[in-house]
């Protein structure tokens, strides 16, 4: 291993982790904006210029505020939650690429933090991980609203996760690999040099599931159970104050960020767009729009559409999104049998 | 040596995490200190170059089975278990014999035998096994019947769950 | 390069005490818990030898050990829940009468 490699990968990891965290907290500010538009109001607009302060300003507002701990709450696993939430929400994005391998300094260089030619799986199971922070805030808080939103979590988790993953099949059946940056580059060419070979055309089936099964698994409207509002009282974060409720919320923006990079890998072609291949600088800048194309859904979703019942959630998990992402592998895989 | 100091790191946590599965009272510290060995039984995997089946451990075993694990023990509200100890304080004195025998027995095997493993000459010629497609290639081939199985053994899993999970109507 | 024997020995270890687990622990999700450490110990005893030898069906064997786990974690997680509603405990001395 060669100095440069390591230095290659520290200022590689400073300038996501950088990027990414100003990116959460404008997303945050992007969406009380926009819910504001929807709902015909201003949103908060008075720190800085059209509010573009207002992240900074709910920043130190977090860290001023009290830590209270309730007395009767499990005190280990109380504290230990928000960083189980947090840690692997973070570690995701370390192998999501955005973009092709470009020459800088002489060197090549690829553009995601790590790569891992099992991408895809090391994404699933970090995501899979996430479950726990949610869980232990809802046991250790020794609050009843709590443990319910834990409760409800997990099942909703383990519900969503199958259809999720049944529907990424298709998607790897297609491509044949594993690997998220090779998954992209199979989307590279295009139908008669106009239509793009994205995988939402060939199978939007399954773009739609992975789309519905990945807004349950984030936990957002109308799939946002474990912290129903007007049931729950906020959930799992009820008994969460000051830092340590900031990092729940961070978790959860950084797991919308991994979908929405999640989706445009597998559904959207990535970082393909037009002169891509003349500018592969431009890659990556095609890739966040598309990202911000889906945190927008996400938005939009939240403000016009109400909050399933919890027995209409698990119904439709179960003996809705199962049964069409089993059909939708088999339709897939007799296709690619029969294609090529 | 690099590789050997974070081996000894990884298993000294996986020793420690079973031994907290064990001591602890509470099922749910016990049921996260059991996700920690998986975690790091994931990391070695990754280290003898079997990354599917790494992350396979963590999606299937840390990120579903214990999930189910959890859920039951929220879902119950086992906040502690009993204080039987003293009731069932022979039940140690059984263990600790037997633990001593078996480690004894393994860790002496192991000692015993290991030396003859690592000279076999043809094996440095062989590929590298442990990725996705070699796994996938033998699923379809060589093993493709207690593969089908396995199918019918989740099949009748899930039904046998679900009706012993389910409540009788009146 | 670690040599092949340290595994076999931190997996060893991890069966003995999950063995010794089975054994001492009353609670029926923890003696669970505990079989699943042993199985677990079994895995890496499989996937060591597999990955040294380059031979896959060791690792094919974990694949199918991790299978069967899941269906046992269901059922026997479907099954406490049955005997607890009966029940209200979950210590194994309150079930000794064979029958739900």
């Amino acid at each position: 291993m060669d100095i440069y490699k390591l230095i290659e990968w520290v200022v590689k990891i400073g300038i996501v982790f950088l990027i990414l965290m100003h990116a959460l907290a404008y997303i945050v500010l992007l969406e009380r904006r926009l819910l504001g538009f929807i709902q015909m109001r201003l949103g908060p607009n008075r720190v800085g210029p059209f509010g573009l302060l207002q992240p900074l300003a709910d920043g130190i507002k977090f860290f001023f505020k009290e830590e209270i701990i309730p007395r009767d709450a499990d005190r280990v696993l109380y504290i230990l939650a928000p960083i189980v939430a947090l840690v692997p929400a973070l570690t995701t994005i370390a192998v999501i690429p955005f973009g092709d391998t470009i020459n800088l300094f002489g060197r090549e260089i690829e553009l995601s933090v790590t790569r891992v030619d099992i991408s895809l799986l090391v994404v699933l199971a970090l995501t899979s991980m996430g479950i726990y922070g949610i869980v232990l805030a809802g046991w250790s808080s020794n609050n009843k609203y709590s443990l319910m939103g834990g409760l409800r979590s997990s099942a909703q988790m383990i519900s969503y996760e199958l259809s999720l993953s049944l529907s990424i099949v298709g998607v790897v059946i297609f491509s044949g690999s594993l690997d998220l940056a090779q998954i992209a580059k199979e989307q590279m060419n295009t139908w008669w040099g106009i239509i793009p070979k994205w995988n939402i055309f060939t199978q939007p089936i399954g773009f739609m599931l992975f789309l519905i099964s990945v807004i349950a698994e984030t936990n957002r409207v109308p799939f946002d159970l474990p912290e129903a509002e007007t049931e729950l009282v906020a959930g799992f974060h009820t008994e969460y104050s000051s830092m340590k409720f900031a990092i729940f919320f961070i978790a959860e923006y950084a797991n919308m960020v991994t979908a929405s990079a999640m989706a445009t890998l597998l559904f959207l072609g990535g970082w393909h767009g037009p002169f891509v291949k003349d500018f592969p600088l431009l890659g990556p800048v095609y890739f966040t729009l598309k990202i911000l194309f889906f945190l927008v859904l996400y938005i939009w979703l939240r403000g016009t559409l109400p909050r399933f019942r919890y027995d209409q959630l698990m119904k439709f998990g179960w003996k809705f999104m199962i049964p069409v992402a089993l059909a939708n592998v088999v339709l897939v895989a007799a296709l690619a049998l029969f294609l090529f | 040596m690099m590789e050997q100091a974070f081996f000894l790191i990884l298993a000294a946590f996986a020793v420690g995490a079973a031994l907290s599965v064990i001591i602890q009272r509470s099922p749910i510290y016990s049921a996260f200190s059991l996700i920690g060995v998986m975690a790091c039984l994931a990391a070695t995997y990754i280290m003898l170059k079997a990354q599917f089946l790494g992350a396979v451990q963590l999606i299937v075993y840390a990120g579903a089975i214990m999930v189910l694990f959890v859920f039951v023990i929220m879902l119950l509200n086992v906040r502690k278990e009993e204080n039987t100890l003293d009731k069932h304080r022979y039940l140690w004195l059984l263990a600790l014999p037997f633990a001593a025998t078996l480690i004894v027995e393994v860790l002496y095997t192991i000692l015993k035998v290991t030396s003859d493993f690592t000279s076999l000459p043809e094996m440095a010629k062989r590929p590298i096994i442990g990725d996705s497609q070699s796994i996938g290639y033998g699923l379809f081939t060589s093993y493709l019947m207690p593969f089908e199985l396995t199918s019918i053994l989740i099949l009748l899993a899930i039904v046998g769950s679900v009706i012993l999970a389910r409540r009788e109507k009146e | 390069m670690v040599p092949l024997s340290w595994y076999l020995a931190l997996s060893a270890v991890l069966f003995t005490i999950g063995a010794v687990g089975v054994f001492v622990k009353r609670n029926v999700i923890s003696i669970f818990m505990c079989i699943e450490l042993m199985l677990n110990a079994v895995n890496l005893t499989l996937i060591a030898f597999s990955s040294f030898y380059k031979e896959a069906s060791g690792q094919l064997f974990v694949f199918i050990v991790m299978t069967v786990a899941a269906a046992e974690a269901g059922v026997g997680l479907a099954l406490v829940i049955a005997v607890f509603r009966n029940r209200e405990s979950l210590n194994t001395d309150d079930t000794n009468l064979l029958k739900l």
